[in-house]
């Protein structure tokens, strides 16, 4: 019950630093020394001490986002394995945790409409258009998950796919892997998809949503979404990959638990950095061909069970 | 001599008629406002008893009625726990309705007949009443029909209109040409049993000399027949011009509570009267649902018209509910067909109905929420055009927040009624792993994709919808100047409001009542397995779990913490308010993103199925670069209707116009095609 608690903070604490790596490590590829890992800290800190400025034409909607965002992104963070396969998991499974990230795209699409902003109308439109369009690929690639293991438990699937050999990996699995990885950059408005580090209002999506906030919304709503991709980015890397996972709660299995758990979410936020540096931002159009990709891969993930899974 | 129940419903019949009548006698006085509602809402009073007492085991319920054909069977009411399931959501729903309508109707008072509206109402309500619990084929044609024949004339109520008129001619055709199918496919199986009672039709089933060609016609009129009421597509043109053309407590009631009726006869006819025992009956209503739900919802989203948009979200809804039942029928299928090998499968059939039950509960009510919802936006900015209204947010406090839940319920948001339907769809459809038809291991995947899709764009859908209406600055000068709605339609829509909360919240203590109806049409009952203390789990497979109480209270802990958290950290801070920004320049309501631009990227993805044409003409001026005046119609081209309903009446009419030559007027020719006929009917049926 405590390692369980304790690595739900560990989850939701270190959520700022993997944005704040990401965007250290994209600076050092591009030649920058760039700001420091603990930055989103300080900025986090620095908006909780200034006063909020709401639009007048604004109604309750924007005023409760933040909270709702946030406390939908910590209940996400309770249902996840991190160092170790035990989670709340009577709480809920894969499914819940997707719908609780949909609370947070409803909430924020819904905010950006509350000021009468063209520009968070904008981007309200083209995050859920973004969203619509990459969900069958999630929740096929849940499926192929779910075929695999039998279940939709978290910790079931972690401790299941650990417990077999790298040998044995099923083809569907690594499939399925790739499709949830371009999910998890369209989700969380990454290059290609959206650019995070934009400033112009007519390209942006997720900041464009976020334009109305300050202050203490603003730290909020910048908090839920960095915790919403280290979410995504355990995901990837308990159950897609969960080998190195510690399966019994003893102090060394989970020393060597967090290692595992630290390098495998370094060498994601490497890809992504990689990736961000070395790609330009899609046009909005040309997005559903990136998609269709992800889809195809995840219905070859289910294919693919089939094929080779059942005989 | 009656029993308690059974003058319980002789009360309901009384208590409906003498409503109806009441509301002609008192039709130009203020009470013909309130008593027929309340006739109403007393019948849904009784069958909301009813119905509860049937669930709780209290024992099925018959009354007899008179009989003088015998040959037509005994005409007899008959609660069993399905009957009793549907009428409970429909007394629900209905007595919400009822209430909201004294409220409702003020607007109309003085402008169009309120003895007509109460009249045809509690006709309405008490037909959909017999349609549900007829035990006899031609007793349910009968209620059936009145059914449809006074929910046309509740189309048709505000007469003056001429969509309204088309759009009841087009549904009063619909309707009939499923009617028809429906009843060929009664009476096929009274070929087989020699009797019109539904309970020697439920020895079908058993019956060895029918074959499965007979089964299969009698499934695919069936299918045609209710899909049409059901709204599946391509049957479903008629519902998003029918349903809103009606004033909205009816629309609330057709899109709630009527459609379902088809979904009821459904579940009957497949699973009690025929059996399932062919894969491809459920493969087929896959399909038809998966397209449904998608078609429904990409014209839903396409659509500015807000009654529209609810009903083309129905059409996607019944699309949900039809998976889950399709689901449900492959799974039995293929228990029956190899029942060892596979153990499971029993168990996920049973989880597929449960949750399209659960669906069917859940859609009517933040369906007939969410059009409340809408009558009271519509009176209030006297427009349905979502373009029109904006900040009734502020100007509508209440209706707001209640249409606010009626959204979230829809998107399926956790903890609410709409995700533990959708989670539990899900849960039996990714549990299909053990069967190795081709087939099923095809449309199993593609079912779940569509679903997927299908809510993520109806959460675009109902974010756009709300956005536009409640959000941000209004947008017309009616929309300046609503009001709050008057307080009998808040006080229907409250209770809505609440059981769409407490059902998905609760869901662990419905669960086992919708289970035992289900378990009474397929023979398995999970709810053992499915509810442990407060969480479900599913019954087959590496079990997961979900609880949606437990996710209630994390969210109730969290919000305040959250709240609390924030506050403490970098002390209190002011808040400021002032303009939206907008780089500088003045903000007006024309500069808000519209509800169309909204929609357009995924209008533009599916320009396909959604044809959406759009024509901007520009009067010139002496300016080459400013137009002097430029206008802007945008239209949703009606696809089905063009390529496929047009070319068939098309070929109707010309066929027909090819055989009027018979039709030359002379009285003697008339007759000499009787005797042809006579004689021709007696040399065939000698």
């Amino acid at each position: 019950m405590i390692v369980e608690l304790l690595q739900t903070l560990l989850l939701l604490s270190l959520a700022p630093m993997v944005t704040g790596a990401i965007r250290s490590l994209k600076a050092r590829m591009q030649g920058r020394k760039g700001p420091s890992v603990l930055q989103p800290y300080r900025d986090m800190a620095k908006l909780f001490h200034k006063s909020s400025v709401v639009s007048k034409d604004s109604s309750w909607v924007s005023t409760v986002a933040p909270y709702a965002c946030v406390a939908a992104v910590v209940i996400a963070a309770f249902l996840l394995p991190v160092v170790y396969v035990g989670t709340f998991g009577l709480l809920g499974d894969l499914l819940l945790l997707i719908y609780l990230l949909a609370v947070v795209r409803f909430f924020t699409a819904l905010a950006a409409l509350d000021a009468g902003s063209t520009f968070g109308g904008m981007g309200s439109s083209r995050e859920m258009f973004i969203s619509s369009i990459v969900e069958p690929t999630m929740l096929l690639s849940i499926f192929a998950m779910a075929l695999v293991t039998g279940t939709t438990a978290l910790g079931g699937i972690a401790l299941q796919v650990a417990s077999t050999g790298l040998e044995k990996v099923e083809p569907s699995l690594l499939l399925a892997a790739a499709a949830f990885f371009i999910a998890t950059i369209a989700e969380n408005a990454r290059v290609p998809v959206d650019n995070p580090s934009t400033h112009l209002e007519l390209t942006m999506v997720h900041e464009a949503m976020l334009l109305e906030y300050s202050g203490k919304g603003l730290a909020l709503m910048e908090y839920a979404s960095m915790a919403k991709l280290m979410v995504f980015l355990t995901l990837m890397a308990n159950i897609f990959f969960p080998w190195g996972i510690a399966t019994s709660a003893d102090p060394i299995a989970l020393a060597a638990g967090l290692m595992a758990y630290l390098l495998k979410i370094f060498a994601l936020a490497l890809a992504i950095a990689v990736i961000e540096s070395s790609m330009a931002k899609m046009r909005l159009f040309r997005l559903p061909n990136l998609f269709a990709v992800a889809f195809t891969l995840s219905l070859l993930a289910v294919v693919a069970f089939y094929i080779l899974g059942v005989a | 001599m009656l029993l308690p129940d059974q003058m319980l419903f002789a009360a309901l019949i009384t208590i409906s008629l003498a409503g109806a009548m009441l509301a002609v006698l008192l039709d130009r006085r203020r009470a013909c406002l309130t008593v027929p509602y309340a006739a109403a809402a007393l019948s849904s009073a009784i069958a909301l008893i009813l119905s509860l007492s049937v669930l709780l085991g209290l024992g099925d319920f018959t009354l007899a009625l008179p009989t003088y054909i015998s040959r037509l069977g005994a005409f007899s009411l008959h609660i069993d726990r399905l009957s009793a399931f549907f009428l409970l959501v429909a007394s629900i729903v209905t007595m919400c309705v009822s209430i909201y309508s004294m409220g409702y109707l003020r607007e109309y008072r003085g402008r169009y007949s309120m003895g007509r509206m109460g009249f045809l109402f509690n006709i309405f309500v008490l037909s959909l009443y017999m349609v549900l619990t007829a035990g006899n084929a031609v007793l349910f044609l009968v209620a059936w029909e009145v059914m449809s024949v006074s929910s046309y004339l509740l189309v048709m109520y505000e007469w003056r209109r001429e969509d309204s008129v088309s759009s009841g001619l087009l549904y009063l055709v619909m309707t009939h040409l499923g009617t028809a199918l429906i009843s060929t496919a009664f009476v096929l199986m009274w070929t087989q049993t020699g009797s019109f009672d539904f309970s020697s039709f439920a020895g079908i089933r058993e019956m060895e000399t029918t074959s499965g060609t007979m089964r299969s016609a009698m499934f695919l009129l069936l299918l045609i027949g209710f899909g049409t009421k059901a709204g599946l597509v391509p049957m479903h043109v008629w519902l998003p011009k029918a349903h809103p053309a009606a004033p909205t407590n009816m629309s609330a009631l057709m899109s709630a509570v009527m459609v379902k009726t088809a979904v009821f006869m459904m579940i009957r006819c497949c699973f009690g009267f025929l059996g399932v025992t062919e894969v491809w009956w459920g493969l087929l209503v896959l399909l038809i649902a998966s397209i449904s739900a998608l078609v429904g919802v990409l014209y839903a989203v396409a659509e500015t018209d807000i009654k529209r948009i609810l009903a083309y979200s129905t059409v996607e809804n019944m699309g949900i509910i039809f998976i889950g039942l399709g689901a449900a029928m492959v799974f039995q299928a293929s228990a029956a067909g190899d029942p060892m090998a596979n153990p499971y499968l029993g168990d996920i059939a049973a989880l597929a109905l449960v949750a399209s039950l659960f669906h069917v509960m859940s859609h009517a009510m933040f369906k007939s929420l969410l059009f409340m919802g809408a009558g009271a936006v519509v009176g209030a900015s006297h427009t349905r055009n979502i373009e029109e209204m904006g900040g009734l947010g502020r100007k509508m406090r209440y209706t707001g927040v209640l249409f606010f839940i009626g959204a979230l319920s829809i998107s399926a948001i956790p903890p609410l009624n709409g995700f533990v339907g959708e989670w539990m769809m899900f849960q039996s459809l990714l549990l299909s792993q053990t069967i190795s038809d081709p087939m099923v291991n095809i449309l199993i995947p593609a079912a779940v994709a569509a679903l997927a899709l299908a809510g993520a764009i109806a959460a675009a859908c109902f974010v756009r919808l709300y956005g536009a209406v409640f959000l941000a600055r209004p947008r017309s000068e009616h929309a300046e100047a609503a009001k709050e709605a008057p307080r009998p339609m808040l006080a229907g829509m409250y209770v809505l409001g609440a059981l769409c909360v407490l059902t998905g919240v609760l869901a662990t203590l419905i669960i086992p009542v919708v289970d035992s109806v289900s378990a009474s049409m397929l023979g398995t009952s999970i709810a053992s397995r499915m509810v442990n203390g407060l969480t479900l789990i599913t019954p087959a497979g590496d079990f997961s779990y979900m609880s949606p109480l437990a996710v209630a209270v994390m969210f109730l802990l969290l919000l305040p913490l959250v709240y609390l958290v924030a506050n403490r950290l970098g002390g209190s801070q002011p808040t400021v308010r002032e303009d939206t920004w907008d780089c500088g320049t003045p903000l007006g309501p024309r500069n808000e993103y519209s509800a169309t631009a909204h929609s357009q990227p995924l209008t533009r993805l599916f320009g396909q199925t959604v044809r959406v044409k759009v024509e901007v003409a520009e009067t010139p001026s002496s300016s080459p670069l400013v137009p002097a005046r430029m206008s802007f119609r945008r239209e949703v081209e009606p696809v089905f209707e063009r390529y496929l309903y047009d070319p068939v009446s098309r070929a109707a009419i010309s066929l027909s116009k090819r055989i009027s030559v018979i039709q030359m007027g002379s009285i003697q020719a008339y007759l000499a095609y009787i005797f042809v006929t006579l004689l021709a009917l007696l040399v065939v049926f000698r």
